[in-house]
């Protein structure tokens, strides 16, 4: 389905990464959000109030991110499309309420524009130490789909493709920038609204009596109906059966919670997106995602001239992890080299999945700005002579 | 003739005594039986007092016991409702 | 004769999820009780079912939402109030009621409680409060009066209990009633009355919950309760709410304590837009029908 022109701000911007993900949302179809103040994530949805009540959309800022969190969700139900937008003490105020997204099977996203922490930390400045949290914040087992871009341009790229994700699988979507890229301002190409694919919701074409809210077939992903159509379907955060009841057995909970699962990581290799350079005869693989991502570029062409041998595999998709390009790569590479903003995350699924067949060296940095390029060079380095 | 009728859903009441005590006309007591969870419903010990007026429905917390009116009753109360709305003409 | 097996149906019956009864509230517990009045608000007042939907939190009132035949939301803990404003602005046609519990809507949920009563957000709350953390066991409520035993003050309350028509009021509810579940008629008629209300409504039902409440302060059964209810409440419509509070066995004020008109949230969202963007405001649009997507090969 192509993208509503109402919401489509066609032509050549120079903008910063929150102005761009509003965009993003607006061409993919939102219409609603709910949202806090919290820096460096406001101009997104401040955009947004001043942008939605033109395009048919509503905008309402909550009194805490518990409210929104779950107002977006609410806006959900009623037929919108919807996110949030956070930074770090929000999103762990959201946990509970991403759970019950995932439980319920809500699409919707969840931007974050990571900073430092933990805690307050440092509001104003860049880390990237929310990837794990992204994942796991919320108590249970469940899965979720999570997004880095690593530009303002890839902010309204990937915005679109997360909300296209969560409709598709009916999970809710992490979109996990950082303040370096959501305040970073560069030139954005918005292109006409016909040349934009946008996933409507998976709506049920059943009958009142036919219905049942989470009845699935092969996709195991469940048809859904909005309030106020007449399907009278009851949905609840507990462990539930296909008719949405509560069901609170040992047999019930396995097989929802497992497909809950199931329905992303059967689909993995369609919803990872890497992007790859040199990666033919690399001996050294730099593992990257977000602004990192544009600083390791740097350290790697740095390496290319001195003669090394060393590839890109910049995590476009993080959740779910690419297991199998680690894999794949780990067979043939010496070692990985995985910067972050922060002190060791993803570069722990990088050593899980090369299961010792390649060294895996991290290159942590606290947060606060970002690397050096020397930094990373330095571990390529490194890793070459191993 | 009585103007209502008692309904009693026998296996979905808790013997709460409710309705035997907030019927207006006192057609109800917990009987000496039981349902299958051990429970002593109530049962019709006036049925000729009842009114239909569904007291002891509106106040059953288990939705085991409901009051209609009779044909008559119903009538009766339309015929009612009608001579009210024409005076206000 | 024990089980009158005819062509008659219980009124409220069509209102159930009929295949998931028996409900799993206590003997005597008053929150069925309310249901019969929801029911009866909803037969008196016409309402179109399928633009109605309910949102509960967590605990044993929220668990309503599960047994009443018609879009339900069983939420999170505190959080039902800002699911259903989301819900409402995503679908103004939609008549959303949130019905919940005293701790859920006044504990956890104050913060939304007051910001939605604020804002007069067109909703229509439900709180039955029966003075308990029942769901979990008997612990202290922000509404339990003060020297009850509970299982988090073994040795007696001694904190004071939120006056919650007070506290709504004050945070800009524009109906607010409260009645007792002895009072099943004047429940569904106040049910009736928010239903022709624009912007917040709150209607607080005091309810048994003889299993803990009840039996851990000597108190009876859900019987005796309603009987002390019946005896101890005196309707004050029109009182001032700062007067309503509850203490432990004392006079229970119910009525209709205010009822007064402002814009809601919605009226105001739109005049202020019409007013700054004129010709430029586009309202929320209505959920479009479902794509028809071609499902071939």
């Amino acid at each position: 389905m192509k993208a509503d022109p109402d919401g489509v701000l066609t032509g050549t911007h120079f903008i910063d990464g929150d102005h761009a993900c509003c965009e993003g949302a607006l061409a993919a179809g939102a219409r609603f959000a709910a949202g806090y103040p919290i820096t460096p994530s406001t101009e997104v949805v401040e955009r947004f109030a001043a942008r939605v009540p033109m395009v048919g959309g509503c905008f309402i800022q909550m009194e805490d991110e518990l409210a929104a969190s779950i107002a977006l969700q609410g806006g959900v139900w009623g037929g919108a499309k919807a996110f949030t937008v956070t930074s770090g003490p929000g999103f762990s105020l959201m946990m509970e309420h991403i759970g019950y997204a995932a439980m319920t099977e809500t699409p919707c996203v969840f931007v974050d524009v990571q900073r430092g922490g933990p805690s307050t930390g440092l509001p104003t400045l860049p880390a990237q130490a929310d990837m794990m949290q992204a994942r796991w914040g919320s108590h249970g087992d469940y899965e979720i789909i999570a997004l880095c871009p690593n530009s303002p341009q890839e902010c309204f790229d990937l915005t679109i493709k997360a909300f296209n994700l969560a409709e598709e699988f009916r999970v809710p979507v992490m979109f996990m920038m950082d303040e370096v890229v959501g305040h970073m301002t560069e030139k954005v190409v918005i292109p006409p609204a016909d040349e934009i694919e946008v996933v409507p919701r998976k709506h049920t074409r059943k009958s009142v009596e036919e219905y049942l809210p989470y009845a699935t077939n092969g996709d195991m992903v469940p048809e859904m109906a909005h309030a106020g159509e007449g399907y009278k379907f009851h949905i609840t955060g507990l462990t539930h059966d296909e008719r949405g009841y509560p069901n609170m057995t040992t047999q019930t909970q396995d097989k929802l919670v497992k497909r809950l699962q199931n329905k992303i990581r059967v689909a993995a290799d369609r919803i990872c997106m890497v992007e790859e350079d040199r990666l033919e005869n690399a001996d050294v693989v730099v593992v990257s995602y977000g602004i990192t991502s544009r600083v390791a570029q740097r350290a790697i062409d740095m390496a290319h001239e001195r003669g090394l041998k060393v590839g890109k595999l910049r995590l476009i998709t993080a959740w779910p992890f690419p297991d199998k390009k680690i894999v794949e790569l780990a067979a043939r590479v010496k070692a990985f080299v995985v910067p972050e903003l922060n002190l060791g995350q993803m570069v722990r699924e990088v050593e899980r999945a090369a299961a010792g067949k390649a060294k895996t060296i991290a290159v942590p940095h606290a947060g606060g700005g970002v690397h050096n390029p020397e930094e990373i060079l330095n571990a390529i380095v490194e890793a070459s002579r191993c | 003739m009585a103007k209502g009728r008692v309904s009693i859903v026998v296996e979905r009441c808790k013997a709460c005594g409710f309705c035997v005590e907030f019927c207006p006309t006192h057609v109800l007591e917990l009987s000496g039986a039981f349902n299958s969870k051990g429970y002593h419903p109530p049962h019709v010990v006036h049925p000729e007092k009842c009114s239909g007026c569904d007291l002891c429905g509106m106040y059953c917390p288990d939705f085991a016991i409901y009051g209609t009116k009779s044909a008559e009753a119903k009538s009766a109360d339309a015929a009612k409702d009608a001579k009210a709305a024409g005076g206000e003409k | 004769m024990l089980n009158v097996v005819d062509d008659t149906v219980n009124p409220v019956e069509p209102f159930l999820r009929t295949d998931r009864m028996p409900h799993i509230w206590c003997p005597g517990c008053g929150i069925g009780t309310t249901v019969n009045s929801f029911a009866r608000a909803l037969i008196d007042s016409k309402i179109d079912l399928e633009s109605l939907a309910l949102v509960s939190g967590i605990g044993c009132t929220g668990r309503v939402a599960g047994y009443v035949k018609l879009d339900s939301f069983h939420t999170t803990h505190g959080r039902a109030i800002p699911f259903a404003t989301g819900l409402k602005l995503a679908n103004p046609k939609l008549n959303v009621v949130v019905y919940s519990g005293d701790g859920d809507l006044s504990a956890i949920g104050g913060n939304h409680l007051i910001h939605a009563a604020r804002r007069n957000i067109d909703l229509k709350v439900i709180c039955v409060n029966n003075l308990i953390y029942a769901m979990t066991g008997g612990q202290t409520a922000p509404t339990t009066p003060g020297h009850a035993t509970t299982s988090t003050n073994p040795y007696g309350t001694f904190e004071p209990a939120f006056n919650l028509p007070h506290l709504v009021e004050a945070a800009g509810a524009v109906y607010v009633a409260r009645w007792t579940t002895f009072h099943v008629r004047q429940l569904a008629r106040s049910i009736s009355e928010a239903f022709q209300k624009k912007g917040f409504s709150f209607i607080e039902v005091i309810s048994p919950c003889p299993t803990l409440y009840q039996r851990r302060n000597k108190m009876g059964d859900g019987l005796d309760t309603m009987k002390y209810y019946k005896e101890k409440s005196k309707v004050k419509n029109g009182a001032p709410t700062s007067e309503v509070g509850l203490t432990l066995n004392g006079e229970i004020a119910v009525g209709k304590f205010v009822d007064r008109d402002r814009p809601d949230y919605q009226s105001m969202m739109r005049a202020q837009y019409v007013e700054s963007l004129g010709d430029l405001y586009v309202e929320m649009t209505d959920p479009e029908e479902p794509e028809m997507e071609c499902v071939c090969g």
